[in-house]
């Protein structure tokens, strides 16, 4: 009896945009990060009026941790791009390092839901979900290091396709 | 058979170039996923609950109470969890940038509220009754009247944004989104009039009851 998803429609950022949305801690917090990246659609073009939610464990590769919110909400801008702060996931029993990764959009019926994996860690080998992705596909879950953290861009349809999960 | 809408769905023309066109692939749920954000009182305020008290003045239209109950699909009540709703005003218009309708704003429609359900799932608002909007999706296109709902859940798995639709809308027939839904689930966004609920010479009173995904699959790992 579950009730059905419907699109966020275009003004989704009335109701879901909050000024700390992007923070999931404070911006000198000490390890702290910058994940940062684009959402593009089938043809190509930047999507304006996306959401990006991440959820994720702390650096102890916990949940609920205390004084650590572990959820991220940040908008697309007008050039697609979304940005959230905070401090890398440990490793989790049995999986490398990852943090959940949903996108609403106008036009997306239900959101989507992915995995960001860090492209600087060894465990990604082994990692039992990563296993399951086609080596071709797997490069669209690996965030790329970049100088003030990692990059994770996001194509909804099309040839680099994003690798997306049923959950 | 699930509920929810096929991402495809031709009908609602912004599906064609965003949705994936991959099978999503299955996932073991693990922790990620059947954990969820406890955000707590923190975002919210109780006046966040009442959309009609924008800068000093009420907002213009038929006031209504939205009230409801969120479960999980064992029929557990959700409690506790942040529910957000943004909406139109009485006039059909959004208090947004990129909204160029033809009809007025109303400076005291807020247009969006929050709030936490309680220790049974319940929660309320209290809102104007949204417009008709016209959209350029197809000819003569206008969205049937509707309230935008956000719902966490318990966990990642059971995030939920849909939308509320009102009973006997003339709408309804022609318009896409509403009909991306399979027909056997369509009527689980529509709320109920509910007369309990109307308030003496001030509101009608609507129901709205949301049930979540469940949440009971296996962790894939050992704690």
């Amino acid at each position: 009896m579950s009730t059905p998803s419907q699109t966020v429609g275009p003004y989704l950022s009335i109701g879901l945009t909050w000024d700390s949305g992007p923070y999931v801690v404070s911006p000198d917090a000490p390890g702290a990060v910058w994940l940062r990246g684009e959402i593009r659609d089938g043809a190509g073009e930047v999507v304006q009026d996306a959401l990006v939610e991440t959820w994720q464990a702390g650096p102890s590769g916990e949940f609920h941790t205390a004084g650590f919110r572990g959820f991220g909400r940040c908008p697309t801008d007008d050039d697609g791009r979304w940005a959230i702060r905070t401090l890398k996931p440990g490793a989790l029993s049995g999986q490398a390092p990852h943090i959940a990764v949903t996108v609403f959009a106008r036009g997306l019926l239900h959101r989507v839901y992915t995995r960001l994996y860090f492209a600087d860690e060894p465990a990604n080998e082994s990692d039992p979900v990563l296993a399951t992705v086609p080596a071709t596909r797997r490069p669209t879950l690996i965030a790329a290091r970049t100088g003030d953290g990692y990059r994770f861009d996001i194509t909804l349809q099309g040839p680099d396709e994003t690798v997306f999960f049923a959950v | 058979m699930s509920a929810h809408p096929p991402l495809l769905s031709p009908g609602y023309k912004s599906t064609i170039l965003r949705a994936p066109s991959e099978a999503p692939l299955l996932l073991a749920q693990s922790m990620t996923e059947l954990t969820g954000p406890v955000l707590g009182e923190g975002p919210v305020a109780a006046a966040d609950a009442d959309l009609t008290l924008g800068q000093g003045g009420e907002a213009q239209g038929q006031r209504i109470v939205v009230h409801g109950q969120v479960r999980d699909a064992d029929g557990r009540p959700v409690r506790n969890t942040l529910l957000e709703v943004w909406q139109a005003n009485a006039a059909g218009r959004y208090l947004h940038k990129w909204d160029r309708h033809d009809a007025p704003l109303d400076p005291h429609f807020t247009g969006l509220g929050r709030t936490l359900t309680d220790a049974d799932g319940h929660y309320r608002f209290v809102t104007v009754k949204p417009g008709a909007y016209p959209w350029g999706n197809h000819p003569n296109a206008w969205r049937p009247a509707h309230i935008h709902f956000s719902v966490f859940g318990q966990a990642f798995t059971q995030r939920l944004v849909t939308q509320m639709y009102f009973p006997d809308d003339p709408l309804f027939r022609y318009d896409p989104i509403y009909h991306s839904v399979p027909e056997f689930a369509r009527d689980r966004l529509v709320a109920a009039f509910d007369l309990t609920a109307t308030v003496e010479l001030w509101a009608l009173g609507f129901r709205f009851d949301i049930v979540l995904s469940g949440a009971s699959a296996t962790p894939m790992e050992t704690r």
